[in-house]
């Protein structure tokens, strides 16, 4: 019979990460391709599935970056550093990095957004040379929800980065972070050649409508911005048809579109 | 190769099968039907030519002999997984020509869109498809329309004739079978028909842009997001993963897949309580497009085989060929704006 895509795998727990009470990156062994902005099923029998994005890609590891959000996410939250978890995938198409090779990028990232783009901010923070400039824009609801806030220091090295958080007292925030939308810092940004410029937008289905807008007015061309989807998926190889938007199934034609396409998907 | 058979005699050449087969047909279910006092025409397991109603459309299609309602996937324990075994025997599916062409969309998803789906392909490796000659059209029925109402791909065809059948045999080996059996050789060809009552109509202009339509509008309150449409439709293939564990505390489970259908609350709820197509009216366009626009783009067939069954079926008498032919209109309405 041919390969049974539903079985899923062991994967060991290698190291847990704790970003925020309910948000932790679990990094797992895994040895095989995997792209940023790939997912994978984490399956957890009894439990059920749930689509989680790659948030950083190591020596025989992938990290998944989860909140504690529902039934399966709750039960992942109970294992710690040394047991398993069932997996399946890597699946998504993922970032194409060539897409912004030797441009100047920006990302966009609200909340959560952050890990399935992670990767491909990392990669140009360790490869600064690749690319003609770089700008991250992450902004998260309150000081207390920031995720990656070590990597976000380490950047600041290679590109410019914005954090900024919807609201907060002075006090409570780290002196480097900013207040406001993502969409109220995107005028900051300071670009060359607008025309050629790329950018990366992944949130929230409101944050990613405004950021889209904001850059649109900016001046960037549609051809040069890309979105990530994020839909309900059971599957994750083309068959259950919770994600299907329009001709597309984010899980086999996304969750990264290009936003000529991204804008005409009509839910 | 065409036979004429009696009763007896296609009979025993369906009795022939069982050793190797499960025989899936329409037949009737005594005062299962919709409203009261009424039976319910549906696919089950059949064992002899009498169980099998060829004079009246079945309510479901014959999809849940490929993709059951329910169908474990595999079993497990704490770190173990068992792939579920397949069914002993192969299958006999008796259908009508829409079906058959339905067979075609199944397909497409499970075996093409995206890598192969292990479970369906295992399945439809060992079913044989017998086709139900349409002597005339049913209620609801728009197959003319979808160029649906003629197939080929059969292993053998059943007329009724009679008290006898007429069959075409494709299969030289089933035609072994048969020749000893027959009253005569003759030419078949299977009874379709050439016109229905109903007829629909999707403009050759059909874009996203009907989206923006108000004809979605009336659905809102008309629909009730009962999913029976998707369950009766031989095309609507969306599951969705049950777990299940044996006992209140115990190690051991399986994990399942059901249908799943997209007008029901539910189906494209995230974790942390977003969802996408509240209204009725949104997921009822979500449907019509998929079935008569988007699958065409993306595969080169419309979904819809107008088979009719989910007309037959709403409770809200809310008619699918109805809302195909709002499109011209709803079509002018957005190129207008």
């Amino acid at each position: 019979m041919t390969d049974n895509e539903y079985v899923p795998f062991l994967s060991k727990i290698t190291e847990i990460i704790r970003h925020t009470d309910i948000e932790y990156t679990f990094r797992m062994t895994y040895d095989g391709d995997v792209k940023p902005g790939q997912f994978f099923e984490v399956s957890i029998p009894k439990y059920g599935e749930a689509p989680i994005s790659v948030s950083g890609i190591g020596d025989g590891t992938v990290d998944l970056t989860i909140r504690k959000v529902g039934k399966v996410t709750n039960e992942v939250f109970e294992h710690t550093m040394g047991d398993h978890l069932f997996l399946r995938g890597p699946y998504g198409n993922g970032f194409d990095l060539d897409d912004y090779r030797g441009r100047e990028l920006v990302v966009v990232a609200g909340g959560t957004g952050l890990s399935p783009v992670r990767g491909v901010v990392d990669h140009f923070a360790r490869h600064p040379e690749e690319v003609k400039g770089m700008t991250l824009i992450t902004g998260f609801k309150s000081p207390a929800d920031i995720l990656f806030f070590g990597d976000l220091a380490r950047w600041k090295q290679s590109m410019e980065v914005i954090l900024t958080v919807d609201c907060a007292d002075d006090g409570d925030k780290p002196a480097a972070c900013q207040i406001g939308l993502v969409t109220e810092h995107l005028p900051k940004v300071k670009l060359g050649d607008i025309s050629r410029a790329v950018a990366i937008v992944v949130g929230p289905p409101a944050m990613m409508r405004f950021s889209v807008l904001g850059l649109l007015e900016l001046g960037f061309a549609e051809k040069n911005i890309w979105i990530s989807q994020e839909r309900k998926m059971c599957c994750g190889i083309g068959k259950c048809g919770h994600c299907k938007i329009g001709d597309v199934y984010v899980c086999l034609d996304g969750p990264v579109f290009n936003y000529t396409k991204g804008r005409t998907l009509i839910d | 190769m065409g036979f004429k058979l009696s009763r007896e005699a296609f009979d025993a050449v369906l009795q022939s099968w069982t050793d190797d087969y499960v025989l899936f047909a329409p037949k009737r279910f005594e005062q299962g039907g919709i409203y009261s006092d009424t039976d319910c025409i549906r696919y089950g397991q059949v064992q002899a030519v009498d169980e099998i109603v060829f004079d009246s459309k079945s309510l479901y299609s014959f999809k849940e002999a490929l993709l059951p309602v329910s169908e474990t996937l595999f079993f497990f324990t704490e770190e173990t997984v068992k792939e579920a075994d397949p069914p002993k025997k192969g299958a006999i599916i008796f259908l009508r020509s829409c079906d058959l062409h339905g067979l075609k969309r199944l397909d497409e998803i499970y075996l093409r869109n995206g890598p192969e789906d292990a479970y369906y392909r295992r399945l439809r490796d060992r079913v044989q498809f017998v086709l139900m000659g349409c002597p005339h059209s049913f209620e609801n029925c728009f197959c003319v329309s979808m160029g649906t109402n003629q197939a080929t791909d059969y292993a053998i065809s059943v007329d009724v004739e009679g008290d006898g059948f007429l069959v075409d045999c494709k299969s030289e080996a089933w035609a072994e079978r048969i020749t000893p059996r027959a009253e005569a050789e003759l030419d078949v060809t299977p009874r379709h028909v050439t016109e229905n009552a109903v007829t629909v109509n999707i403009p050759e202009t059909l874009t996203i842009q009907v989206a923006s339509s108000r004809i979605w509008d009336e659905y809102d309150n008309r629909c009730i997001d009962c999913g029976r449409c998707n369950f009766v439709c031989p095309t609507c293939t969306c599951f969705t993963m049950q777990d299940l564990f044996y006992t209140e505390n115990g190690r051991v489970g399986e994990r399942r897949r059901i249908w799943a259908s997209c007008m029901v609350d539910g189906f494209t709820d995230v974790a942390g309580g977003g969802s996408y197509r509240k209204k009725n009216g949104e997921r009822m366009r979500f449907k019509v497009l998929h079935k008569v626009y988007d699958f065409k783009v993306r595969t080169g067939s419309h979904m819809c085989v107008g088979c009719g069954r989910c007309d037959d079926v709403c409770p809200e008498y809310i008619s699918f060929s109805n809302s195909v032919n709002k499109l011209d209109q709803a079509m002018k309405e957005v190129s207008g704006r």
